[in-house]
Protein backbone atom coordinates (compact mmCIF):
# COMPACT_ATOMS: atom_id res chain seq x y z
CA UNK A 1 0.00 0.00 0.00
CA UNK A 2 1.34 3.41 -0.93
CA UNK A 3 0.01 6.75 0.23
CA UNK A 4 0.28 9.65 -2.16
CA UNK A 5 0.45 12.99 -0.35
CA UNK A 6 0.50 16.61 -1.50
CA UNK A 7 3.93 18.23 -1.64
CA UNK A 8 2.53 21.75 -1.47
CA UNK A 9 -0.49 23.94 -0.90
CA UNK A 10 -2.49 23.72 -4.10
CA UNK A 11 -5.82 23.67 -5.82
CA UNK A 12 -6.97 20.35 -7.32
CA UNK A 13 -7.39 21.21 -10.98
CA UNK A 14 -8.12 17.79 -12.52
CA UNK A 15 -8.72 14.30 -11.17
CA UNK A 16 -7.47 11.86 -13.78
CA UNK A 17 -8.16 8.49 -12.13
CA UNK A 18 -11.11 6.93 -10.29
CA UNK A 19 -11.16 4.44 -7.39
CA UNK A 20 -10.67 0.93 -8.75
CA UNK A 21 -8.48 2.03 -11.69
CA UNK A 22 -5.28 0.14 -12.33
CA UNK A 23 -2.26 2.42 -12.60
CA UNK A 24 1.35 1.97 -13.62
CA UNK A 25 4.38 3.58 -12.00
CA UNK A 26 4.51 7.13 -13.38
CA UNK A 27 0.85 7.44 -14.29
CA UNK A 28 -0.76 10.79 -13.49
CA UNK A 29 -3.36 10.55 -10.71
CA UNK A 30 -4.42 14.16 -10.33
CA UNK A 31 -3.20 17.51 -11.59
CA UNK A 32 -2.73 20.24 -9.01
CA UNK A 33 -2.45 23.92 -9.65
CA UNK A 34 -0.40 26.29 -7.54
CA UNK A 35 1.07 29.69 -8.35
CA UNK A 36 -0.05 29.58 -11.99
CA UNK A 37 1.59 26.20 -12.56
CA UNK A 38 0.12 22.77 -13.27
CA UNK A 39 1.72 20.05 -11.20
CA UNK A 40 0.93 16.42 -12.06
CA UNK A 41 0.89 14.03 -9.12
CA UNK A 42 2.04 10.61 -10.30
CA UNK A 43 1.84 7.08 -8.92
CA UNK A 44 5.19 5.90 -7.61
CA UNK A 45 4.15 2.25 -7.69
CA UNK A 46 1.95 0.17 -9.94
CA UNK A 47 -1.34 -0.97 -8.40
CA UNK A 48 -5.00 -0.26 -7.96
CA UNK A 49 -6.39 3.08 -6.76
CA UNK A 50 -7.93 1.98 -3.46
CA UNK A 51 -8.85 5.43 -2.18
CA UNK A 52 -9.12 8.85 -3.75
CA UNK A 53 -9.37 11.61 -1.19
CA UNK A 54 -9.65 14.74 -3.34
CA UNK A 55 -12.11 16.24 -5.80
CA UNK A 56 -11.68 18.88 -8.48
CA UNK A 57 -11.73 22.35 -6.96
CA UNK A 58 -10.50 21.25 -3.51
CA UNK A 59 -7.79 23.28 -1.82
CA UNK A 60 -5.27 20.96 -0.23
CA UNK A 61 -2.41 21.56 2.21
CA UNK A 62 1.12 20.18 2.15
CA UNK A 63 1.03 16.63 3.52
CA UNK A 64 -2.67 16.03 2.78
CA UNK A 65 -3.55 12.55 1.57
CA UNK A 66 -4.46 12.49 -2.12
CA UNK A 67 -4.77 8.79 -2.88
CA UNK A 68 -3.91 5.30 -1.69
CA UNK A 69 -2.52 2.80 -4.20
CA UNK A 70 -2.70 -0.91 -3.34
CA UNK B 1 0.44 65.84 -15.06
CA UNK B 2 -2.44 63.95 -13.42
CA UNK B 3 -2.38 64.07 -9.61
CA UNK B 4 -3.24 60.46 -8.76
CA UNK B 5 -2.52 56.97 -10.06
CA UNK B 6 -4.35 53.72 -9.38
CA UNK B 7 -2.03 50.71 -9.50
CA UNK B 8 -4.00 47.73 -10.86
CA UNK B 9 -1.57 45.12 -9.58
CA UNK B 10 -0.15 43.52 -6.45
CA UNK B 11 3.03 42.41 -4.69
CA UNK B 12 6.47 43.73 -5.53
CA UNK B 13 5.51 45.59 -8.69
CA UNK B 14 2.64 47.47 -7.01
CA UNK B 15 5.03 48.47 -4.26
CA UNK B 16 7.72 49.57 -6.73
CA UNK B 17 5.25 51.71 -8.72
CA UNK B 18 3.83 53.26 -5.54
CA UNK B 19 7.37 54.32 -4.57
CA UNK B 20 7.85 56.36 -7.75
CA UNK B 21 4.27 57.71 -7.83
CA UNK B 22 4.57 59.04 -4.29
CA UNK B 23 8.13 60.23 -4.93
CA UNK B 24 6.78 62.43 -7.72
CA UNK B 25 4.31 64.00 -5.30
CA UNK B 26 1.32 62.12 -6.77
CA UNK B 27 -1.33 60.19 -4.85
CA UNK B 28 -1.07 56.40 -5.10
CA UNK B 29 -4.21 54.26 -4.95
CA UNK B 30 -3.78 50.51 -4.40
CA UNK B 31 -6.35 47.82 -5.12
CA UNK B 32 -6.11 44.41 -3.49
CA UNK B 33 -7.77 41.05 -2.98
CA UNK B 34 -8.75 39.50 0.36
CA UNK B 35 -5.66 37.26 0.16
CA UNK B 36 -3.35 40.29 -0.07
CA UNK B 37 -4.83 42.52 2.64
CA UNK B 38 -1.72 42.26 4.85
CA UNK B 39 0.87 42.90 2.16
CA UNK B 40 3.02 46.04 2.34
CA UNK B 41 1.80 47.54 -0.95
CA UNK B 42 -1.67 47.96 0.56
CA UNK B 43 -0.29 49.93 3.49
CA UNK B 44 2.21 51.98 1.51
CA UNK B 45 -0.39 53.46 -0.86
CA UNK B 46 -2.20 56.67 0.12
CA UNK B 47 -5.47 54.84 -0.26
CA UNK B 48 -6.39 51.19 -0.85
CA UNK B 49 -9.57 49.59 -2.18
CA UNK B 50 -10.57 45.98 -1.53
CA UNK B 51 -11.66 44.42 -4.83
CA UNK B 52 -12.86 40.99 -3.75
CA UNK B 53 -11.81 37.37 -3.19
CA UNK B 54 -8.39 35.89 -3.95
CA UNK B 55 -9.42 34.46 -7.32
CA UNK B 56 -8.03 37.00 -9.84
CA UNK B 57 -11.23 36.84 -11.92
CA UNK B 58 -13.11 38.26 -8.94
CA UNK B 59 -10.49 40.86 -8.01
CA UNK B 60 -7.45 41.94 -10.05
CA UNK B 61 -9.03 40.86 -13.34
CA UNK B 62 -12.51 42.24 -12.67
CA UNK B 63 -12.61 45.21 -15.02
CA UNK B 64 -15.72 46.80 -13.52
CA UNK B 65 -14.43 46.63 -9.98
CA UNK B 66 -11.09 48.19 -10.91
CA UNK B 67 -12.74 51.04 -12.85
CA UNK B 68 -15.20 51.60 -10.01
CA UNK B 69 -12.29 51.82 -7.55
CA UNK B 70 -10.72 54.50 -9.75
CA UNK B 71 -13.96 56.43 -9.86
CA UNK B 72 -14.59 56.21 -6.12
CA UNK B 73 -11.08 57.35 -5.21
CA UNK B 74 -10.86 60.00 -7.91
CA UNK B 75 -7.77 58.39 -9.44
CA UNK B 76 -6.96 60.02 -12.77
CA UNK B 77 -4.63 57.41 -14.26
CA UNK B 78 -4.20 53.63 -14.16
CA UNK B 79 -0.87 51.82 -14.13
CA UNK B 80 -1.33 48.10 -14.89
CA UNK B 81 2.15 46.87 -13.87
CA UNK B 82 2.92 43.55 -15.61
CA UNK B 83 0.63 40.53 -16.00
CA UNK B 84 -3.09 40.97 -15.19
CA UNK B 85 -4.48 43.80 -17.39
CA UNK B 86 -1.14 45.08 -18.67
CA UNK B 87 -1.47 43.63 -22.18
CA UNK B 88 -5.25 43.69 -22.39
CA UNK B 89 -6.24 46.06 -25.19
CA UNK B 90 -9.93 45.97 -24.24
CA UNK B 91 -9.17 47.05 -20.70
CA UNK B 92 -6.85 49.81 -21.94
CA UNK B 93 -9.68 51.04 -24.18
CA UNK B 94 -12.16 50.90 -21.27
CA UNK B 95 -9.79 53.03 -19.18
CA UNK B 96 -9.61 55.63 -21.93
CA UNK B 97 -13.40 55.49 -22.43
CA UNK B 98 -13.85 56.19 -18.72
CA UNK B 99 -11.90 59.43 -19.26
CA UNK B 100 -8.81 58.18 -17.44
CA UNK B 101 -5.15 58.10 -18.47
CA UNK B 102 -3.84 54.66 -19.42
CA UNK B 103 -0.18 54.30 -18.49
CA UNK B 104 0.87 52.20 -21.43
CA UNK B 105 0.80 52.17 -25.21
CA UNK B 106 -2.34 52.75 -27.29
CA UNK B 107 -4.79 49.81 -27.26
CA UNK B 108 -4.13 49.29 -30.97
CA UNK B 109 -0.38 48.78 -30.35
CA UNK B 110 -1.19 46.24 -27.61
CA UNK B 111 -3.56 44.41 -29.96
CA UNK B 112 -1.10 44.30 -32.85
CA UNK B 113 1.70 42.91 -30.71
CA UNK B 114 -0.52 40.66 -28.58
CA UNK B 115 -1.22 38.34 -31.47
CA UNK B 116 2.20 36.79 -31.95
CA UNK B 117 1.52 35.74 -35.52
CA UNK B 118 0.46 39.24 -36.49
CA UNK B 119 3.46 40.67 -34.62
CA UNK B 120 5.86 38.40 -36.49
CA UNK B 121 4.42 39.38 -39.86
CA UNK B 122 4.40 43.06 -38.96
CA UNK B 123 8.03 42.94 -37.82
CA UNK B 124 9.11 41.18 -40.97
CA UNK B 125 7.52 43.97 -42.99
CA UNK B 126 9.31 46.57 -40.84
CA UNK B 127 12.67 44.99 -41.65
CA UNK B 128 13.14 43.27 -38.29
CA UNK B 129 14.57 39.75 -38.72
CA UNK B 130 12.22 36.87 -37.76
CA UNK B 131 12.82 33.10 -37.56
CA UNK B 132 11.41 30.82 -40.25
CA UNK B 133 7.86 30.11 -39.15
CA UNK B 134 4.14 30.14 -39.84
CA UNK B 135 2.53 33.30 -41.21
CA UNK B 136 -1.01 32.05 -40.58
CA UNK B 137 -2.49 30.46 -37.44
CA UNK B 138 -2.24 26.67 -37.31
CA UNK B 139 -5.28 24.93 -35.83
CA UNK B 140 -4.99 21.29 -36.93
CA UNK B 141 -2.30 18.72 -35.99
CA UNK B 142 -1.92 17.57 -39.61
CA UNK B 143 -1.35 21.12 -40.75
CA UNK B 144 1.23 21.57 -37.98
CA UNK B 145 3.13 18.51 -39.18
CA UNK B 146 3.17 19.86 -42.73
CA UNK B 147 4.39 23.28 -41.61
CA UNK B 148 7.04 21.79 -39.32
CA UNK B 149 8.41 19.75 -42.21
CA UNK B 150 8.60 22.92 -44.32
CA UNK B 151 10.30 24.99 -41.57
CA UNK B 152 12.63 22.15 -40.57
CA UNK B 153 13.01 20.55 -37.13
CA UNK B 154 13.51 21.39 -34.34
CA UNK B 155 10.54 23.74 -34.06
CA UNK B 156 9.14 25.76 -31.17
CA UNK B 157 5.38 25.37 -30.69
CA UNK B 158 3.54 28.20 -28.95
CA UNK B 159 0.15 29.78 -28.60
CA UNK B 160 -0.47 32.94 -30.62
CA UNK B 161 -2.15 34.66 -27.72
CA UNK B 162 -0.16 33.28 -24.80
CA UNK B 163 2.74 34.59 -22.82
CA UNK B 164 5.03 33.79 -19.94
CA UNK B 165 6.13 30.50 -21.46
CA UNK B 166 2.74 28.88 -20.85
CA UNK B 167 2.04 26.09 -23.33
CA UNK B 168 5.40 26.40 -25.09
CA UNK B 169 7.24 23.29 -26.20
CA UNK B 170 10.04 22.17 -28.51
CA UNK B 171 9.48 19.40 -31.04
CA UNK B 172 12.33 17.44 -32.61
CA UNK B 173 10.24 15.19 -34.82
CA UNK B 174 6.66 14.48 -35.88
CA UNK B 175 5.93 12.42 -32.78
CA UNK B 176 7.05 15.07 -30.27
CA UNK B 177 5.30 17.68 -32.44
CA UNK B 178 1.92 16.00 -31.91
CA UNK B 179 2.49 16.11 -28.16
CA UNK B 180 3.68 19.73 -28.13
CA UNK B 181 0.76 20.75 -30.34
CA UNK B 182 -1.74 19.12 -27.97
CA UNK B 183 -0.11 20.78 -24.96
CA UNK B 184 -0.17 24.23 -26.58
CA UNK B 185 -3.80 23.82 -27.67
CA UNK B 186 -4.80 22.82 -24.17
CA UNK B 187 -2.98 25.82 -22.67
CA UNK B 188 -4.58 28.17 -25.18
CA UNK B 189 -8.07 26.91 -24.35
CA UNK B 190 -7.44 26.96 -20.64
CA UNK B 191 -5.96 30.45 -20.35
CA UNK B 192 -8.57 31.92 -22.63
CA UNK B 193 -6.23 32.87 -25.44
CA UNK B 194 -7.01 32.43 -29.12
CA UNK B 195 -6.87 28.74 -30.10
CA UNK B 196 -4.23 29.47 -32.71
CA UNK B 197 -0.81 27.87 -32.70
CA UNK B 198 2.41 29.29 -34.05
CA UNK B 199 5.44 27.28 -35.17
CA UNK B 200 8.92 28.72 -35.40
CA UNK B 201 12.35 27.35 -36.16
CA UNK B 202 14.01 26.57 -32.83
CA UNK B 203 17.56 27.76 -32.25
CA UNK B 204 19.50 25.19 -30.20
CA UNK B 205 22.18 27.28 -28.55
CA UNK B 206 20.22 30.48 -28.12
CA UNK B 207 20.48 33.39 -25.79
CA UNK B 208 17.37 35.33 -24.92
CA UNK B 209 18.28 38.99 -25.26
CA UNK B 210 15.74 41.81 -25.14
CA UNK B 211 15.88 45.53 -25.79
CA UNK B 212 14.17 48.08 -23.56
CA UNK B 213 12.47 50.73 -25.61
CA UNK B 214 10.75 53.95 -24.61
CA UNK B 215 8.34 55.65 -26.98
CA UNK B 216 8.11 59.37 -26.23
CA UNK B 217 5.05 61.60 -26.46
CA UNK B 218 6.36 63.19 -29.68
CA UNK B 219 6.63 59.81 -31.43
CA UNK B 220 10.39 59.32 -31.02
CA UNK B 221 11.37 55.78 -29.96
CA UNK B 222 14.52 55.33 -27.86
CA UNK B 223 16.41 52.10 -27.14
CA UNK B 224 17.76 51.92 -23.58
CA UNK B 225 20.16 49.02 -23.94
CA UNK B 226 19.59 45.30 -23.66
CA UNK B 227 19.00 42.65 -21.00
CA UNK B 228 20.19 39.07 -21.27
CA UNK B 229 17.53 36.72 -19.87
CA UNK B 230 19.02 33.35 -20.81
CA UNK B 231 18.85 31.84 -17.32
CA UNK B 232 15.43 30.20 -17.61
CA UNK B 233 13.49 27.30 -16.19
CA UNK B 234 10.33 26.10 -17.98
CA UNK B 235 10.85 28.92 -20.52
CA UNK B 236 10.52 31.46 -17.69
CA UNK B 237 13.23 33.85 -16.63
CA UNK B 238 15.06 33.48 -13.34
CA UNK B 239 18.08 35.77 -13.71
CA UNK B 240 18.64 38.75 -16.01
CA UNK B 241 21.65 40.93 -16.66
CA UNK B 242 22.79 43.97 -18.58
CA UNK B 243 24.86 44.36 -20.64
CA UNK B 244 24.59 40.91 -22.25
CA UNK B 245 27.94 39.11 -21.97
CA UNK B 246 27.14 37.20 -25.16
CA UNK B 247 26.85 39.81 -27.89
CA UNK B 248 29.42 41.92 -29.70
CA UNK B 249 29.08 45.73 -29.87
CA UNK B 250 28.27 45.33 -33.56
CA UNK B 251 25.37 42.93 -32.86
CA UNK B 252 24.15 45.14 -30.02
CA UNK B 253 23.98 48.14 -32.36
CA UNK B 254 21.97 46.13 -34.90
CA UNK B 255 19.57 44.85 -32.24
CA UNK B 256 18.97 48.29 -30.76
CA UNK B 257 18.29 49.75 -34.21
CA UNK B 258 15.85 46.92 -35.00
CA UNK B 259 14.04 47.44 -31.68
CA UNK B 260 13.55 51.12 -32.51
CA UNK B 261 12.10 50.14 -35.92
CA UNK B 262 9.79 47.65 -34.17
CA UNK B 263 8.49 50.37 -31.85
CA UNK B 264 8.07 52.85 -34.68
CA UNK B 265 6.12 50.30 -36.74
CA UNK B 266 3.30 50.33 -34.16
CA UNK B 267 3.60 53.98 -33.06
CA UNK B 268 4.74 52.81 -29.67
CA UNK B 269 4.46 55.07 -26.64
CA UNK B 270 5.78 54.34 -23.16
CA UNK B 271 7.99 51.50 -21.95
CA UNK B 272 8.12 48.30 -23.95
CA UNK B 273 10.42 45.39 -24.57
CA UNK B 274 11.47 43.80 -27.83
CA UNK B 275 12.44 40.20 -27.10
CA UNK B 276 14.91 38.49 -29.42
CA UNK B 277 16.67 35.17 -29.71
CA UNK B 278 20.37 35.39 -30.35
CA UNK B 279 22.25 32.59 -32.05
CA UNK B 280 25.33 32.69 -29.84
CA UNK B 281 27.56 30.97 -32.38
CA UNK B 282 26.48 32.89 -35.48
CA UNK B 283 26.14 36.25 -33.64
CA UNK B 284 22.81 36.82 -35.31
CA UNK B 285 19.32 37.46 -33.93
CA UNK B 286 15.61 37.10 -34.67
CA UNK B 287 12.57 38.86 -33.25
CA UNK B 288 10.64 36.76 -30.72
CA UNK B 289 7.86 38.97 -29.41
CA UNK B 290 7.18 42.39 -28.00
CA UNK B 291 5.93 42.97 -24.48
CA UNK B 292 3.83 46.11 -24.47
CA UNK B 293 4.30 46.92 -20.79
CA UNK B 294 6.81 47.39 -18.00
CA UNK B 295 8.90 44.23 -17.66
CA UNK B 296 9.58 42.34 -14.40
CA UNK B 297 13.32 42.78 -14.96
CA UNK B 298 13.23 46.53 -15.65
CA UNK B 299 15.45 47.31 -12.60
CA UNK B 300 18.45 45.89 -14.47
CA UNK B 301 18.09 48.67 -17.05
CA UNK B 302 17.41 51.25 -14.34
CA UNK B 303 20.64 50.33 -12.57
CA UNK B 304 22.87 50.65 -15.64
CA UNK B 305 21.20 53.72 -17.16
CA UNK B 306 20.15 55.62 -14.05
CA UNK B 307 16.70 56.12 -15.60
CA UNK B 308 13.57 55.58 -13.46
CA UNK B 309 11.44 53.75 -16.03
CA UNK B 310 8.21 54.12 -14.07
CA UNK B 311 8.75 57.90 -13.83
CA UNK B 312 9.41 57.96 -17.59
CA UNK B 313 6.17 56.01 -18.18
CA UNK B 314 4.18 58.49 -16.11
CA UNK B 315 5.69 61.52 -17.90
CA UNK B 316 5.07 60.05 -21.35
CA UNK B 317 1.48 59.11 -20.41
CA UNK B 318 0.90 62.68 -19.22
CA UNK B 319 2.13 63.96 -22.59
CA UNK B 320 5.19 65.64 -21.10
CA UNK B 321 8.44 65.79 -23.00
CA UNK B 322 11.15 63.56 -21.61
CA UNK B 323 14.85 64.12 -22.08
CA UNK B 324 17.19 61.53 -20.70
CA UNK B 325 20.77 60.46 -20.92
CA UNK B 326 20.45 56.70 -21.07
CA UNK B 327 24.07 55.83 -21.81
CA UNK B 328 24.61 52.55 -19.91
CA UNK B 329 27.40 52.37 -17.35
CA UNK B 330 28.60 49.39 -15.31
CA UNK B 331 26.86 46.03 -14.98
CA UNK B 332 23.71 44.79 -13.23
CA UNK B 333 22.22 41.36 -12.49
CA UNK B 334 18.74 40.60 -11.15
CA UNK B 335 17.78 37.38 -9.36
CA UNK B 336 14.10 36.51 -9.10
CA UNK B 337 13.48 35.16 -5.64
CA UNK B 338 10.67 32.68 -6.20
CA UNK B 339 8.64 30.73 -3.64
CA UNK B 340 9.71 27.40 -5.12
CA UNK B 341 12.03 24.57 -4.25
CA UNK B 342 15.55 25.11 -5.61
CA UNK B 343 15.90 21.62 -7.11
CA UNK B 344 12.78 20.96 -9.18
CA UNK B 345 11.36 24.52 -9.09
CA UNK B 346 7.94 23.41 -7.86
CA UNK B 347 5.82 26.00 -6.02
CA UNK B 348 6.16 26.18 -2.24
CA UNK B 349 3.87 28.86 -0.83
CA UNK B 350 3.61 29.39 2.91
CA UNK B 351 3.76 31.81 5.81
CA UNK B 352 6.98 33.81 6.07
CA UNK B 353 8.61 33.11 9.44
CA UNK B 354 11.79 35.08 8.75
CA UNK B 355 12.52 37.65 6.06
CA UNK B 356 15.82 39.51 6.12
CA UNK B 357 16.96 41.37 3.03
CA UNK B 358 20.62 41.93 2.30
CA UNK B 359 22.08 45.43 2.12
CA UNK B 360 25.37 46.66 0.78
CA UNK B 361 27.07 48.57 -2.00
CA UNK B 362 25.11 48.21 -5.25
CA UNK B 363 22.31 46.09 -3.76
CA UNK B 364 18.65 46.88 -4.50
CA UNK B 365 15.81 44.64 -3.34
CA UNK B 366 12.29 45.04 -4.77
CA UNK B 367 10.14 42.83 -2.59
CA UNK B 368 6.43 42.25 -2.18
CA UNK B 369 6.41 40.71 1.27
CA UNK B 370 7.46 41.26 4.88
CA UNK B 371 8.05 38.91 7.77
CA UNK B 372 4.72 37.50 8.96
CA UNK B 373 3.05 37.76 5.53
CA UNK B 374 1.76 34.66 3.77
CA UNK B 375 2.74 33.75 0.24
CA UNK B 376 -0.50 32.26 -1.09
CA UNK B 377 -0.96 29.78 -3.95
CA UNK B 378 -3.25 32.14 -5.91
CA UNK B 379 -0.67 34.24 -7.74
CA UNK B 380 2.72 33.83 -9.37
CA UNK B 381 5.62 32.74 -7.15
CA UNK B 382 7.74 35.92 -7.36
CA UNK B 383 8.49 37.13 -3.82
CA UNK B 384 11.28 39.60 -4.51
CA UNK B 385 13.90 40.70 -6.98
CA UNK B 386 17.45 40.92 -5.74
CA UNK B 387 19.28 43.36 -8.00
CA UNK B 388 23.01 43.97 -7.82
CA UNK B 389 25.03 46.69 -9.51
CA UNK B 390 28.78 47.16 -9.94
CA UNK B 391 31.42 48.60 -12.23
CA UNK B 392 32.18 45.25 -13.87
CA UNK B 393 30.47 41.87 -14.21
CA UNK B 394 33.12 40.30 -11.95
CA UNK B 395 32.41 42.85 -9.24
CA UNK B 396 28.65 42.23 -9.53
CA UNK B 397 29.15 38.47 -9.17
CA UNK B 398 31.26 39.01 -6.03
CA UNK B 399 28.64 41.34 -4.54
CA UNK B 400 25.81 39.02 -5.57
CA UNK B 401 27.37 36.04 -3.77
CA UNK B 402 27.43 38.07 -0.55
CA UNK B 403 23.91 39.40 -1.14
CA UNK B 404 22.42 35.95 -1.80
CA UNK B 405 24.15 34.61 1.33
CA UNK B 406 22.79 37.55 3.30
CA UNK B 407 19.17 37.05 2.21
CA UNK B 408 17.22 34.98 4.74
CA UNK B 409 13.78 33.62 3.93
CA UNK B 410 12.17 30.86 5.96
CA UNK B 411 8.66 29.51 5.74
CA UNK B 412 7.90 29.30 2.03
CA UNK B 413 10.31 27.33 -0.11
CA UNK B 414 12.69 29.61 -1.98
CA UNK B 415 15.23 29.42 -4.79
CA UNK B 416 18.04 31.37 -3.09
CA UNK B 417 20.12 28.15 -2.90
CA UNK B 418 19.72 27.89 -6.68
CA UNK B 419 20.97 31.49 -7.07
CA UNK B 420 24.05 30.65 -4.95
CA UNK B 421 24.67 27.54 -7.04
CA UNK B 422 24.39 29.55 -10.25
CA UNK B 423 26.93 32.09 -9.01
CA UNK B 424 29.43 29.24 -8.56
CA UNK B 425 28.69 27.60 -11.88
CA UNK B 426 31.65 28.09 -14.24
CA UNK B 427 29.39 28.41 -17.28
CA UNK B 428 27.48 31.32 -15.75
CA UNK B 429 30.57 32.99 -14.31
CA UNK B 430 32.27 32.87 -17.72
CA UNK B 431 29.31 34.63 -19.31
CA UNK B 432 29.27 32.08 -22.13
CA UNK B 433 25.90 30.47 -21.40
CA UNK B 434 22.59 29.97 -23.19
CA UNK B 435 18.96 29.13 -22.39
CA UNK B 436 19.89 25.47 -21.78
CA UNK B 437 21.98 26.38 -18.71
CA UNK B 438 19.43 25.58 -15.99
CA UNK B 439 18.43 22.22 -17.46
CA UNK B 440 22.12 21.28 -17.70
CA UNK B 441 22.46 22.19 -14.01
CA UNK B 442 19.61 19.80 -13.22
CA UNK B 443 20.41 16.90 -15.54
Amino acid sequence: MAEVRAEMVANVWKVVVAPGDTVEDGDTLVILESMKMEIPVVAEDAGVVAQLKVAEGDVIQEGDLIAVIE
Amino acid sequence: MFDSVLIANRGEIARRIIRTVRGMGLRAVAVYSEADADLPFVREADEAVLLGPANPAQSYLDQEKVLLAAKETGAQAIHPGYGFFSENADFAQAVLDAGLVWIGPAPEAIRQMGDKINARNLMEEAGVPVAAGTREPVTEPAEAAKEAARIGYPVMVKTAGGGGGIGMGVAYDEESLAKAFEQASRAAARFGGTPAILLERYIERARHVEVQILGLADGTVLALGERDCSVQRRHQKVVEESPSPGITPELRARMLAAAVRAGEAVGYRGAGTVECLVDADAQDFVFLEMNTRLQVEHPVTELVTGVDLVAAQLRVAAGESVTLDATPKGHAIEFRVYAEDPKRFFPGPGKIAEWREPAGEGVRVDSGYLEGNTVTPFYDPLMAKLCVYGATRAEVIERARAAVAGFTVTGPKNNLPFCAELLDRAEFVSGDYDTGLVSRMRS
